[in-house]
């Protein structure tokens, strides 16, 4: 019997960001492995927008972090899977981060819903004090 | 320090941005450009885009600024050449970008420019050479 | 499965081939119209020794997943064909059930005086089969889901034209559902073909909308705001009573976006906008 589809990760790769000048290389790198999976040209901006808004959080609020990047596959899919690992102070309430024009700092409070609203798959895991997990996914057909 | 070339187009300044801004030349680009504004008497800011791959919401808050500054100091601010894919990627990541109006290209903004500015407000500086403002 | 039982499923390999093709043929299943006979004979007798291969492996405590492979790979290769050239889900299903039905009968011949054993044998065959038929009925649909897919695809292309109306003036006729996906397609194409033209007006109509509910709405609104967001204006036309009935009822706010009930007044709009002037030809204007 066939399993149901999961999703496999094909490649690894992993990069550290520290200081503000890492951000562009990163943005770079996220569009050399969406070009690898023939991702179109829109969902490559979707994809490295919510890249870059994600990245800013761990810098303004965690001072940094690393993150991992993928290629995945499930069934005959292919996406980019992009896992942000910060050390930082995390987000004691979700739901008000979450909501569009909600700010702790003084961004625009865009950063979290506007990055979901770009890729297929969000994920986030934090608890204040313990740090700041973000999984997106976004597959090559949209 | 790279610094993004600002030009002088008669009553206007026109910026063309061509690299990734990251966070410490966005703010100089701000400062140097108010400092323009300010010094030349401009009118109106022409900021280009269409070199620009991506706009996320910290590039939408410094044109939001440079809109906003710039109006304070009396001139209007016109972003254009904005490509399709960071449109549609705005619309979707749901950033208002207010106060910045928008046109198709560098001819059609400075068209803009010009209705948005009353006829007998001739601007500070009236000989239509380009000079590259250096640094 | 015990290794007399799979001999004798070998010994009356012929008839078990033999009954199954006669079920497929009480029951049309065979289609010679897509396939030849001999071809659909063929195909049949190549999935029975797959299976009794199959069964003699396991029942030597060979390891089952690779002769699994072979005979999910035969049975793959035959349901994707067949979905390609249009057989039916019926026909697919009695492929597979009439060679059960086959299988068992072929037991209960020869296993007739030992019902505990006949019962347990043919309980395990069937399961086997089961499992078959519906690996079957996955690979069947997914292959028509490609199908469909793939003429959706063509369709976008087709029903998305944009038209240049006149210059600075583009024109967008929406024909079908607009769905999440098509929306993309639309606004990619339409926002590339202002920046191509250099066209400050775009005019998208939906009399070819069937229906439009918040989700289509909220769609067109997107267009209309990144059309904005570059520099150019979105007129929506084409809007039919109906659904400006069911606009409001739904309490979609559309203001700020510009609706004209049909393109010739959305193209008078986009004249004016671009002052521009229609006017007839005086009388007086002779050769």
């Amino acid at each position: 019997m066939k399993i149901p589809k999961m999703i496999l990760s094909l490649t690894k790769d992993e990069m550290q960001i520290v200081r503000e000048q890492d951000v562009v290389p990163f943005r770079n790198r996220v569009r050399e492995y969406a070009v690898r999976v023939k991702m179109g040209l829109v969902n490559q901006t979707k994809l490295i927008t919510a890249a870059s808004e994600l990245v800013r959080n761990m810098l303004n609020y965690a001072k940094g972090g690393k993150i991992r990047i993928e290629i995945v596959s499930r069934g005959r899919d292919n996406g980019i899977r992009l896992t942000f690992v910060d050390s930082g102070p995390g987000i004691s309430n979700i739901d008000l981060a979450m909501k569009d024009g909600y700010s702790t700092g003084k961004s625009l409070g865009l950063g979290l819903p506007g990055a979901k609203r770009l890729v297929n798959e969000f994920n986030i895991q934090t608890e204040a004090g313990k740090g700041t997990t973000v999984t997106i996914i976004k597959w090559s057909n949209g | 320090m790279e610094k993004i070339p600002i030009l002088k187009m008669g009553p206007f300044l026109l910026v063309t941005i061509q690299v990734d801004l990251y966070d410490r030349l966005a703010l100089n680009l701000e400062s140097d450009l108010i400092r323009m504004v300010n010094k030349m008497g401009s009118r109106g800011v022409l900021i280009d885009i269409s070199a620009v791959n991506i706009v996320d919401s910290f590039m939408g808050r410094i044109l939001g600024n440079i809109a906003s500054m710039s109006k304070i100091l009396d001139a209007q601010t016109v972003v254009v050449g904005m490509q399709p894919a960071v449109a549609i990627t705005l619309v979707e990541l749901g950033l208002p970008l207010n106060g910045v109006r928008t046109a198709l290209n560098v001819e059609k903004g400075m068209q803009l420019l010009q209705s948005m500015i009353p006829p007998d407000d001739g601007g500070g500086d009236e000989n239509t050479e380009d000079d590259t403002i250096a640094d | 499965m015990a290794l007399d039982t799979i001999a004798l499923l070998q010994k009356k390999k012929q008839t078990i081939l033999e009954t199954w093709i006669k079920h497929q043929l009480a029951n049309d299943a065979l289609r010679d119209e897509l396939i030849s006979n001999e071809d659909g004979r063929a195909q049949s007798e190549e999935l029975l020794n797959a299976f009794l291969d199959k069964l003699r492996t396991e029942a030597r405590g060979g390891s089952a997943a690779d002769d699994s492979d072979h005979v999910q790979d035969i049975l793959e290769t035959v349901t994707i064909s067949r979905a390609r050239k249009g057989y039916s889900p019926r026909e697919t299903g009695v492929f597979i059930f009439s060679f059960k039905e086959a299988i068992l009968k072929a037991l209960s011949d020869e296993i007739k005086n030992e019902p505990v054993i006949l019962f347990e044998e043919s309980q395990k065959i069937s399961n086997k089969i089961d499992v078959l038929a519906i690996e079957s009925f996955e690979t069947f649909i997914k292959s028509r889901e490609e199908v469909i897919l793939r003429q959706t695809d063509e369709i976008a292309e087709i029903s998305t034209p944009v038209i240049r109306v006149w210059e600075g003036i583009l024109a967008l006729p929406i024909i079908g559902t607009l769905d999440s996906s098509r929306t993309q397609v639309v606004m990619e194409s339409l926002l590339s073909q202002i920046v191509e033209t250099g066209s400050e007006i775009a005019i998208l109509d939906i009399s070819g909308v069937p229906a439009v509910d918040s989700l289509v709405a909220q769609h067109l609104m997107k267009t209309v705001s990144a059309t904005r967001l570059m520099g150019a204006e979105c007129i929506i036309s084409g809007v039919r009573p109906e659904i400006a009935q069911t606009i409001v009822h739904l309490g979609i706010d559309l203001s700020g976006i510009i609706t004209k009930s049909s393109l010739a007044s959305a193209l008078k709009y986009a004249f004016s906008a671009l002052r521009l002037e229609v006017k007839k030809i005086s009388k007086d204007v002779k050769a």
